[in-house]
């Protein structure tokens, strides 16, 4: 009897040959993908393909909220990353400041007339703090078919007080972006801006479920499609709260939607304590508004910092 | 006495409260005399729509109303007027019936999740005390939304009575026949394009259990049943290993009528919106004032209600490729 190894080898090497088409031979594809990919990459095909394997039979744990982390960890957040670190170039400030268990609330700015940067805030969150963050959409995004169903999938649920304290409750980690439409879609003239915080919606269930908030500052998201137009009109139509005119879209069709390639950073500032005030200030509406003031001026402060650092637009 | 016991879920509650001893008499009550086996069931034939289930009431000294008695398929009770008919002014009458009955000391209704009906608005989950968001004016969650009203009422006028009202997932188990059953055992399943729905089911077993939970104790109040965890749709039918037809949402209606027709399933225009953007409720409540653990998980139910039926067509290929690829390896 051969010894073990020499018996593999002699194998591998007459199979294509004598049995069958080499496509289907395991230990040939074996080989080509170790050639390929090397030892590392073989075994990252061999995830894939588990992967894969656990896709097509449903076994996977989806969460009540409709969160598909196996989806989210092996493709979502693997097509953002070279869009955020390659072309973006995000470089990120602060992370000790996210708490590394417990619920915690990120409050940042929106801008950019597409949401890329709660997208690349999430990838950030998970790929620093190794924390998946929860973020809160509005009811459109529900309604829209793909995108709904992608942004549950990617962990996103309705911007609603029952949604945020639940997940708040169960010590996750929760991002909003209180300003919604206004921020996101508010002229190129207006960057930097922040607009009004919603009603401080966020403030309350921060407050109901004694959770610390983050502020969270994105200086770069504003230049990536900027803003120079809206056609009320056929928005209105369509029930949707702007169609944008930037410099390249719709003038260069598909193509303007590839975004500008601006320079981002990102910085997470001193997380503000909710657990200490009395019970039940999270109906004192006064309360309420003058936390929201903290939360946005904190936000606004350091928004002049960082663009008062950043060199140009793009570098 | 319990009511719609000529249906599957009405005649499995009322054998098992009929198995139990420390329960006296149980009475079945239906229109159509039941085809499955009853056992110690004493069947009454009469019709809730009509007051001479009063005269039931009072003359067997009736002290306690299951009302299991709400259709969800128009197709089943012929046609939608006659669902409407049986189920809100049925419930109507029986509630009538129970509130001039001085003997009547409980009802439990099985009522159903539907009545938060479904929408792109919606919480994450339900809690009792929440109204839904979407409104809805067809079929079971109308209904449904209808039954608890006048059982709101009735609790109101005879507050001595203990009411509770068992909101529950849909049922899934190999038994089961129902509007969602028929659907995942269609040999190609048709989704709305772009949407995946959240899913909960609650195991026939539980759903019987729990009724007769509801039965024995004296529970009050209203409470979401269901099973731990979701499914989304997509991944329930990747279990059953069954082929997706994607249609666009402006033609799931269409989609529907065929599939009506065809006598495969019986969908209406509620069960499209929950199909499309899902439910789930919060079922604290079922544990700590209701007292009651179900057995199966949602995924559990399902994979009991799965290998009930034949492998899909997704899987036969596949097995049959590995298969290929086996004897081609040697």
């Amino acid at each position: 009897m051969p010894a073990e190894p020499v018996g593999v080898v002699e194998d591998v090497e007459d199979a294509p040959v004598t049995e069958a088409p080499p496509g289907l031979d395991f230990a040939g594809l074996e080989r080509v993908v170790r050639e390929l990919f090397g030892e590392d990459g073989e075994r990252r095909v061999a995830e894939w393909l588990a992967f894969l394997r656990r896709r097509l039979s449903g076994n996977y744990e989806v969460d009540e909220f409709g969160y598909d982390a196996d989806l989210t960890d092996q493709v979502l957040l693997p097509v953002l990353r070279p869009l955020a670190e390659k072309w973006f170039r995000v470089e990120v400030r602060g992370v000790e400041n996210i708490p590394s268990d417990g619920g915690a609330l990120i409050v940042a700015n929106h801008s950019g007339t597409m949401p890329l940067d709660g997208l690349v805030t999430q990838l950030i969150v998970a790929d620093h703090a190794h924390r998946p963050l929860r973020t809160l959409a509005a009811d459109l995004v529900f309604q829209t078919p793909f995108v709904g169903e992608l942004a549950r999938k990617g962990g996103a649920t309705l911007a609603s007080n029952d949604d945020a304290e639940r997940l708040l409750g169960r010590g996750d980690l929760v991002g909003v972006w209180p300003e919604g439409f206004k921020g996101i879609g508010k002229p190129f003239s207006e960057r930097y801006k922040l607009q009004r915080f919603g009603r401080g919606g966020f403030v309350s269930a921060a407050m109901r479920t004694g959770v610390p908030i983050v502020p969270c500052s994105i200086v770069g998201a504003e230049e990536i499609y900027p803003l120079v137009g809206n056609i009320a009109s056929l928005a209105r139509l369509l029930g949707v709260p702007y169609i944008p005119i930037t410099p390249f879209f719709p003038l260069l069709g598909p193509l303007g939607l590839i975004p500008l390639p601006s320079k981002w950073l990102i910085e997470f500032g001193e997380p503000i304590r909710t657990d200490d005030f009395a019970d039940g200030a999270a109906d004192d509406p006064m309360l309420v508004f003058n936390v929201t003031d903290q939360v946005r001026e904190t936000i606004q402060q350091t928004l002049y910092a960082l663009l008062m650092q950043r060199r140009s637009v793009f570098f | 006495m319990v009511t719609g016991v000529s249906r599957d879920a009405g005649a499995r509650c009322a054998r098992r409260l009929a198995d139990d001893p420390s329960i006296g008499t149980v009475l079945g009550i239906d229109v159509v005399p039941p085809r499955a086996e009853l056992g110690r069931v004493r069947f009454v034939r009469a019709d809730i729509r009509n007051p001479v289930i009063a005269k039931v009431i009072a003359a067997e000294g009736v002290d306690t109303v299951v009302h299991t008695g709400v259709v969800a398929t128009p197709g089943s009770a012929g046609g939608r007027s006659s669902m409407k008919e049986i189920n809100v002014i049925g419930t109507m009458q029986l509630l009538a019936a129970c509130q001039k009955a001085p003997g009547v000391a409980k009802l439990v209704v099985k009522s159903s999740t539907t009545v938060y009906g479904a929408g792109p608005r919606d919480p994450a989950m339900f809690t009792e005390e929440m109204a839904p968001r979407a409104i809805h004016q067809t079929g079971l969650s109308k209904d449904a939304v209808e039954v608890e009203g006048y059982v709101r009422g009735f609790a109101r006028r005879r507050p001595d009575v203990c009411v509770s009202t068992l909101r529950m997932a849909n049922w899934i188990g190999p038994k089961t026949n129902s509007p969602i059953t028929r659907y995942f055992a269609m040999p190609v399943v048709p989704t709305v394009f772009g949407y995946d729905a959240r899913l909960q089911f609650l195991h026939e077993d539980d759903g019987v259990a729990a009724i007769h939970h509801a039965t024995v104790n004296d529970l009050p109040g209203t409470f979401n049943l269901a099973g731990d965890g979701i499914l989304s749709l997509s991944q329930a039918i990747r279990r059953l290993g069954r082929p997706t037809l994607r249609v666009p949402s402006f033609t799931a209606a269409s989609t529907a009528a065929v599939v009506r027709r065809a006598r495969l399933a019986d969908f209406s225009p509620d069960q499209i919106t929950f199909l499309t953007y899902g439910r789930a409720v919060d079922t604290t409540r079922m544990r700590t004032e209701f007292g009651f653990e179900p057995e199966y998980t949602t995924a559990a139910a399902f994979d009991d209600f799965r290998n009930s039926l034949g492998p899909g067509a997704v899987t036969k290929a596949s097995s049959l490729l590995a298969a290929g690829l086996g004897a081609l390896r040697g």
